[in-house]
């Protein structure tokens, strides 16, 4: 695509974005009323608005956000290195793969969800399962995308490296490590949303931090607009760590033509 | 032939288990040959002669089931620092630019960077290729792409390079400069070279002999001494009137007039 092609693609993109991010919002304030759905089913955009200034004053909506973004921060980089780990190893040992991938196909095929109220059982109300659900989740598209793209390392090219005398180390490091990287930023950017989904899994089962514990909070009290910047705020949490990914993602990729980083999803 | 042997394969034989069946292979046979200091050698054969094997083998990527190769005289066990080589795949790593690509073997070999730089600065220019130091790869052209190669391919100062159909990836006109710049870099150098190519007339007007090898299993078949002037101008070296009868001969010792798309191995390169 050209540039002057591509300059106008984003200047119409961004402002059909806008728009419809207007019509959705002027829908939501008006749209209930006009259908007849009462404010208890669909809460208009003012009043979601009001409740979230009275979530922020009386409920500690900062302090469960925050707690919300620590969990799926340190669960998301604990899984991504973990994953990164056990990717590499796997990669370069076809030996252990064999021996561990019915195991590791097991453990990806169960709904790794569902282990949130084992882990509170053995952890209590604590941010620890919350932070285990998140680790477990993140692993495996890491995980699998680091061993495919060590598995596709040009024989060719270890050959070359082989023939200058290059050690197993150095092949590692200069070869198949910064081989690996375009594919493992595709893994981080599944993990980082998936992140968000197991913290709040773990926090609905038990506890009492968190934009999770928030969400169940409102429903008790059948409170629609608690609920509604609940899961707006969950969104931010899931939407900022995205973004990040793909702003460190585009400074570690800088060497691919823009086109190969890949599209905004 | 200079007195100064290279590189040398003495009675190599390669056979290889045959997938599924419980046949064995033989993909190469009794293969013997030097290569003298400063020679240019190439080595042409229909597809799955063994021709990219005994590269290997040369590099020390493969051990030869019976015989060696030996490089300045030492048995090839192993990658050895004096062979370097180059494939059709220009190999480049899309992470480093073009002047870190050319650091790539020196780096391995751990020589100190000031060193380094200086080397690949000296290479870049001469394949003038200095204002692209800083690029990446996929900024380049194909042609731009090999001469990158070639200039790794040299970066570690080899006393012998294996070259594995190195142009044949890219178009005519071009491959006739790369042609060029490697005829004119090896005589410089005073580099010996092992050619693989299908190409019969880059075979002569490149080399000082072109050994040929027959189907599998491979073997050489005739050795042709090509005695034309100017070996570091191909482009010249085309116009020469004997071109054409060396590219006959071959063509008949490679019956390729009779040959068919059937007699071909079918798994290719071997």
């Amino acid at each position: 695509m050209s540039d002057a092609g591509r300059t106008s693609l984003i200047r119409n993109g961004t402002l059909a974005s806008v728009a419809l991010l207007v019509l959705f919002l002027a829908a939501w304030q008006w749209g209930p009323g006009l259908l007849g759905i009462p404010t208890f089913i669909v809460p208009p955009l003012s009043m979601v608005a009001g409740e979230f200034v009275h979530a922020w004053q009386i409920n500690h909506l900062l302090l469960h956000t925050g707690v919300t973004a620590a969990e799926v921060l340190t669960g998301f980089l604990l899984g991504s290195l973990l994953g990164a780990f056990v990717g590499y190893l796997l990669g370069m040992s076809p030996t252990a793969e064999f021996a561990l991938s019915p195991y590791i196909l097991a453990l990806q095929i169960a709904a790794k969800v569902a282990f949130a109220p084992l882990f509170i059982l053995w952890m209590g109300f604590t941010v620890y399962p919350k932070i285990l659900v998140a680790i477990l989740i993140v692993f495996f598209p890491v995980m699998v995308n680091v061993l495919t793209a060590i598995r596709g390392v040009d024989p060719d090219l270890v050959n070359l490296a082989r023939a200058f005398k290059a050690t197993r180390a150095q092949i590692f490091w200069m070869i198949e490590f910064p081989s690996s990287m375009p594919p493992m930023f595709a893994g981080l950017r599944i993990g980082s949303t998936l992140a968000v989904v197991g913290v709040v899994v773990g926090e609905l089962v038990g506890g009492n931090r968190g934009l999770g514990y928030l969400l169940t909070f409102g429903e008790g009290q059948a409170n629609t607009p608690m609920v509604f910047v609940s899961i707006v705020m969950l969104t931010l949490v899931g939407g900022i760590a995205y973004l990040a990914v793909i702003l460190i993602e585009r400074r570690v990729l800088h060497y691919l033509p823009a086109r190969n980083i890949g599209s905004n999803f | 032939m200079a007195d100064v042997v290279r590189l040398e394969y003495r009675n190599v034989t390669m056979r290889f288990a045959q997938r599924g069946g419980q046949g064995v292979l033989t993909a190469i046979r009794g293969v013997s040959f030097r290569v003298g200091d400063g020679e240019v050698v190439s080595l042409i054969g229909p597809s799955g002669c063994g021709k990219s094997t005994l590269l290997n083998i040369g590099a020390g990527l493969t051990t030869p089931g019976e015989g060696a190769a030996f490089v300045d005289g030492e048995r090839v066990e192993g990658p050895n620092a004096h062979v370097a080589f180059m494939l059709q795949k220009d190999l480049l790593l899309p992470w480093r630019t073009v002047a870190e690509n050319v650091m790539f073997g020196v780096e391995i070999q751990r020589v100190a960077p000031a060193e380094r730089r200086a080397r690949a600065e000296r290479l870049l220019a001469n394949f003038n290729l200095s204002e692209f130091a800083g690029h990446y790869p996929h900024q380049l052209s194909g042609g731009m792409r090999q001469r990158v190669a070639l200039a790794r391919t040299l970066a570690v100062d080899p006393h012998v390079l294996l070259l594995d159909e190195p142009f044949s990836a890219v178009d005519a006109q071009t491959r006739m400069l790369l042609q060029r710049d490697l005829a004119q870099t090896l005589k410089r150098a005073g580099k010996t070279a092992l050619l693989i190519t299908h190409d019969l007339l880059e075979a002569v007007t490149l080399s000082d002999r072109v050994l040929v090898m027959s189907a599998r299993p491979g073997s050489i078949i005739d050795e042709i001494a090509i005695d034309l002037p100017q070996r570091d101008d191909p482009i010249a070296r085309r116009s020469a009137p004997k071109v054409s009868d060396y590219v006959a001969r071959l063509m008949e010792r490679l019956d390729i007039s009779h040959a068919s798309l059937e007699s071909q191995s079918v798994d290719g390169r071997a």
